[in-house]
Formats: C-alpha cells, sequence, structure tokens
C-alpha cells in the first residue's frame, strides 16, 4: 500500500482562539468518555462495590426503623460518591500522572491553552462518572424501592450542574497542587477519602452535625449539592435539609467561582514554575 | 522575516540542584548550557551531535518553550522563547524518542487524532494525513491497535507521526530513531528528508548520538559536550579539518595495560581511543603525520601486543568528535555514568 505523500507533506491551515479552545476541551475529554468504557473492569468496581455500600447502609437503616427516605438519602449519596471518587483519584492526580506519562510537556509545548486541558479532563470525568451514578440510582432504585418527588426540576438541573461545576473545578485547583506536592499526591488521596465520606454525608443528612461542622463540610461542593438535591427530590428532604435550597444554589454559585479561579491561578503558577525550573516536565520514565 | 528559522546568542542554562534535607541550604549548580551562539536556516535539517549529558536535551527544551534559559535569548520561527511562547508554539513540534504519551487505552489513531486537536486540525484532514502517515511508516495495519498493546518501536513510530502530522514550520526530534530496528530508522529517515524536500521553509533540528545518523541526514551539525558547541558545521566540512591527518584502526591481542593516553604521549599522534573486542582490543588513532604509525606499533610490540588487522581509513564525524572531546562519544557517556 502506498502512501499519498502529497497529503502527508502538503501544509494544513489550522484553527486558534475560542475554537481551539473547543476542540482542545473536546480531544481531551475522548480517553475518558470513550477510553475508560473499553476497561470492563469499571462494572465491577465502581457499580458493583459502591453498590455494596449503599447497601449496608440502606439495612442497617432499616433495621433501626429509620424513616425511608433514608434509603433514597443513601442510594443518592452512593450515586454522588463515584463524582468524588473521580475528582479525588482520577482529577487531582491527574496533571501528575500525566507528567510521569510525558504527556504533560506536550500539553505545555503546545498552543492550546492548559485551563482547556484540564477542562477536558473534567467534562470527560463527569460524562463518564454520569453514567456509573446513573447506574447506581437506577439500581439501587429497582432494588430498594426508592421513591422520588421532584419538587422543581430548574433547581434540581441547577443545583446539579453547579455542584458538578465546584467539585470539578476544585479538582482542576488539587490537580495543580498535587503536581506540585508530586508524590505526597497519593497520600492526600487517601488521607482525604474516608473523612470526607463522613463529613459531606454522602450517606445520611448533615444536618445531624451541629451547624458549624456542616459548614465547615460545607467547603466540598457536594455537601450542599447533595443536601439540596434531597430536598428536591424527597418529600421530607426539606425538613431535613442543612440550609435553604436558595441559599444552597448561592453558596455553590460562590464556590463555583473560586475554584474556577484558584484553577486558573495555580494552572498558571505551576506552568511558570514548570519553565522555570524544568523538573515539574521532567518524566521519571 | 529573518532567514533564520532557528537563532541563539549566548544561551545559557544553570540548574539549581537541591541537596538533601540535612543539606537544604546548599544548591549546587550544573551548568547544562554555556554561551551557545547557533543560527539553523529555514528549510535546513540541521543535527545537535552529543553524548548523553551534553546539553542536547536542555537546549531542545528551551526552543520548545519548555525551560526558560538563565542567561542569553533563542529566537524560533522569528519569536523569542522566552518572551512570545504563545507565539513560538503553533510554529513547532517534537518528538522525543522513548517517550510513552499518549493514552494505552486509546487506538493509535485516537492517540494521533487527539494530540492533532491541541494544534486546531481540522478532523478529516487530521484522519487522512494520519492514515498516510501510518502507511509511510509501515504502522497502518496498527491503526485500531491499542497504544498500550505496541512494542517500544511501533509505539516511537507512533510518536514520530506525530511530530509530522500537526505540519510544524519547526520540528524538533530528539534522539527520534532510539529504539528503533535498522528498517524502522530508514523508513523515518525517508519520511523526515521528504518532508523538508517537500516545502523549503520547513526547517528540522535534530538530536543524536547516531554519527551515521547525523551524516546521512543532516545538512549542519553542532557538536556539542558539556554544554558547549565545539564546532559547527557540514559533516563534509567538519571531516575536511582532518583530512590531512592519517586515520587508523588497529586491531590487537589484549593491550596489557596500555593506555591510550600513553600512545597519545607520542609526537604526532594527536587523539588515541580503545574499545575491547573480542579476544583483544580495537585502537582508533588519529595521527598528524602517518609515519607516527611507526612509533604506535614499536610500542605495540615492546608491550607484546600483536597486531592483527591494520586498516586506514577516511574520517567520520566519530574521528571530529575524539578530536575535539579527546574521547570517543561512547567513552564520553561511559564516563558520565560512573
Amino acid at each position: 500500500m502506498k502512501a499519498d505523500e502529497s497529503l502527508v507533506y502538503s501544509t494544513t491551515e489550522k484553527v486558534s482562539g475560542w475554537r481551539l479552545f473547543i476542540k482542545t476541551i473536546l480531544a481531551r475529554s475522548y480517553p475518558r468518555i470513550i477510553g475508560q468504557q473499553r476497561e470492563k473492569s469499571w462494572i465491577f468496581f465502581e457499580i458493583f462495590m459502591p453498590m455494596l455500600a449503599v447497601s449496608a447502609y440502606v439495612f442497617v437503616y432499616r433495621a433501626i426503623g429509620a424513616p425511608e427516605e433514608y434509603v433514597g438519602f443513601v442510594v443518592v449519596g452512593g450515586a454522588m460518591t463515584a463524582f468524588w471518587m473521580n475528582v479525588l483519584w482520577s482529577m487531582s492526580s491527574q496533571l501528575y500522572w500525566e507528567k510521569e506519562q510525558g504527556n504533560l510537556a506536550l500539553y505545555i509545548m503546545s498552543p492550546n491553552s492548559m485551563m482547556a486541558v484540564l477542562l477536558g479532563m473534567a467534562l470527560g470525568g463527569m460524562v463518564a462518572t454520569a453514567l456509573r451514578a446513573v447506574a447506581i440510582i437506577v439500581l439501587g432504585t429497582i432494588l430498594f424501592n426508592v421513591q422520588f418527588t421532584v419538587t422543581s426540576f430548574s433547581q434540581l438541573f441547577a443545583v446539579f450542574l453547579l455542584a458538578m461545576t465546584a467539585l470539578y473545578g476544585m479538582g482542576m485547583m488539587t490537580a495543580s497542587l498535587f503536581l506540585l506536592l508530586s508524590r505526597e499526591a497519593w497520600h492526600i488521596s487517601n488521607l482525604a477519602q474516608e473523612p470526607i465520606y463522613l463529613v459531606s454525608g454522602f450517606y445520611f443528612p448533615i444536618k445531624s452535625f451541629n451547624f458549624w461542622v456542616a459548614a465547615a463540610a460545607s467547603f466540598i461542593p457536594l455537601t450542599l449539592g447533595l443536601d439540596a438535591m434531597r430536598q428536591l427530590i424527597f418529600p421530607s428532604g426539606a425538613a431535613l435539609g442543612f440550609l435553604n435550597v436558595t441559599v444552597e444554589i448561592t453558596v455553590l454559585v460562590v464556590l463555583c467561582i473560586v475554584f474556577l479561579t484558584g484553577a486558573k491561578f495555580l494552572l498558571d503558577y505551576m506552568e511558570r514554575l514548570a519553565i522555570r525550573e524544568g523538573r515539574i516536565t521532567e518524566s521519571r520514565r | 522575516m529573518s532567514n533564520y528559522a532557528i537563532e541563539t546568542q549566548d544561551l545559557g542554562r544553570v540548574y539549581k540542584i537541591r541537596g538533601n534535607k540535612k543539606e537544604s541550604q546548599i544548591r549546587k549548580e550544573l551548568i547544562a548550557l554555556e554561551g551557545v551562539n547557533l543560527t539553523v536556516e529555514r528549510g535546513e535539517l540541521f543535527g545537535l551531535l552529543g553524548p548523553n549529558g551534553a546539553g542536547k536535551t536542555t537546549l531542545i527544551k528551551i526552543l520548545t518553550t519548555l525551560l526558560s534559559p538563565t542567561s542569553g535569548w533563542a529566537r524560533v520561527a522569528d519569536q523569542d522563547v522566552s518572551e512570545s511562547p504563545h507565539l513560538v508554539r503553533p510554529r513547532i513540534n517534537m518528538v522525543s524518542g522513548g517517550e510513552s504519551s499518549g493514552y494505552g487505552l486509546l487506538t493509535v489513531r485516537e492517540n494521533l487524532w487527539m494530540f492533532s486537536q491541541f494544534y486546531g486540525m481540522n478532523s478529516k484532514i487530521a484522519n487522512d494525513r494520519i492514515v498516510e502517515l501510518l502507511k509511510m511508516v509501515g504502522l497502518e495495519d496498527r491503526i485500531h491497535t491499542k497504544s498500550s498493546d505496541l512494542s517500544t518501536g511501533l509505539r516511537q513510530k507512533m510518536n514520530i507521526v506525530r511530530g509530522f502530522l500537526t505540519d510544524p514550520q519547526v520540528l524538533f526530534l530528539d534522539e527520534p530513531t532510539l529504539g528503533l530496528d535498522v528498517g524502522a530508522s530508514r523508513d523515518v529517515r525517508k519520511l523526515i528528508r521528504g518532508w523538508l524536500d517537500a516545502n523549503k521553509s520547513r526547517t528540522l533540528l535534530l538530536t543524536t548520538h547516531y554519527m551515521v545518523e547525523a551524516e546521512e541526514l543532516c545538512d549542519r551539525v553542532a557538536i556539542i559536550n558539556k554544554g558547549k558547541v565545539l564546532a559547527c558545521d557540514t559533516p563534509a566540512n567538519l571531516k575536511r579539518k582532518l583530512q590531512r591527518d592519517a586515520i587508523f584502526e588497529v586491531e590487537t591481542s589484549p593491550l596489557n595495560g596500555l593506555t591510550p593516553q600513553s600512545l597519545q604521549d607520542q609526537p604526532e599522534v594527536r587523539k588515541a581511543a580503545s574499545t575491547q573486542i573480542e579476544g583483544g582490543a580495537k585502537l582508533e588513532l588519529i595521527l598528524a603525520e602517518e609515519s607516527a604509525l611507526a612509533s604506535v606499533i614499536n610500542i605495540l610490540t615492546q608491550k607484546d601486543i600483536k597486531v592483527m588487522r591494520l586498516t586506514k581509513r577516511e574520517p567520520t564525524l566519530e574521528d571530529v568528535f575524539m578530536d575535539l572531546v579527546g574521547a570517543r562519544m561512547e567513552d564520553v557517556e561511559k564516563g558520565g555514568e560512573e
């Protein structure tokens, strides 16, 4: 088979500006949306395993005669856990992994914005994880007969979108931070996993904490996101909610701004440091 | 627009190396590049030749905007790499030997397509070019193979395709044929030549420590060692400087403790190096006068070393390197590792 050398050697038009930004986001999300589905082990580790934890809480709540809404709380919490795990293990450590792989230097050297690369990672992670979250909700709903009563679809959509933006914004910010911390990042991820399960109320309403603990836990965007979603999809959700949904939406908007701005700042800092010291783009492979 | 695709002036880079915790206050300095002045014309295939640790990769990192110089300046495609990296980046690309970039879960085509998008290429054109480039490097039958399933050599071919795919004005290839077999290296060299010949405004900077590769491909070569450019000219001109010298290869029985330095101490012996071969040693000698060979043979005989084979040959870039540095490139690399 002979190659069409004229095509290979010809010059090529390229786009720049916002069109390059969008192309980069879509291209970088591709490995997560398409590539990650090729390893079928995710069905076991990311759906079956979380379902075991959800089931354990459901059986405990039923055994102690807790209100039936608690079962729904746990199922929704279990689904949202998938996003937290994705941010903690994939998003935050991603730049470090990209560096080790040799991709980070190629990203910095290419004409696209590093922010677009990170947004692509976030979008890809979000879409791929949404598949897992939906699977957990569907399975949980069928297995434990969960009843949903949505009071406001628009607010529910806004809360989900804001919680995801803030959460992945936090992931983008910690990605640069973890890169600077190098291998210590793994220890931080390990350290953060369980305490955050507890304080963000994945399996129970955070109203159970005192106000200040719940307020501090609200720094994790999923805490308020989850609380607001529960208020919007379960009849007794509002009574068990931490803050009014409108207040929670406002706080989530603030968190989105803080985390995305922080991500941009840290990314710029990381890139400057990489170029000044030359060690961040140095792969150990 | 300048005639130069790459221009550097007094370019230097010093790394500050932190000590361990106890010595955290002490920062050592490593001079990776020092006073590098280079000009590479548009359309030129320029080679950087030097042993590992000579500063080739540091220079490439500066030119590709990945590292800032600590002194001097560099311009690529008419733009200063430190002041306007955003203007340099759309015009360049780089491939390093042995890199493991991309994602193992993606196929060869998907990985290449992804990188093409980071440069703003039209998807259809990118996909067409991927197919054609893969044909040229003999990888078309692996287009739908996951990159994690590729051997090191095939993966390197994929990386090379990535470099050419985005049609850069200046392409940097850092040891591109590292790990490739003879046939694959030949395909890559053909691709490099064809790509440059098709458009005279394209420029390619290649680093290698394969002398033959530099000799076969490069219009001009800079020999670099310990961060300094020792010579820069066409391979023919570099070799011509040695043409008045006589270059001999002498295969002998074991050297019985004789060092190349003791031969070099002889008058008219400009440079001497030895390599161990099966059953003995191979001496490479650069002699100012052919008559100096007699004194070398004399020393060998005194040490009871037998001469098995003696060949006079034309100078190579390896000889040029030996003449400039005082040791063969292989020996410099071994010395660096120790």
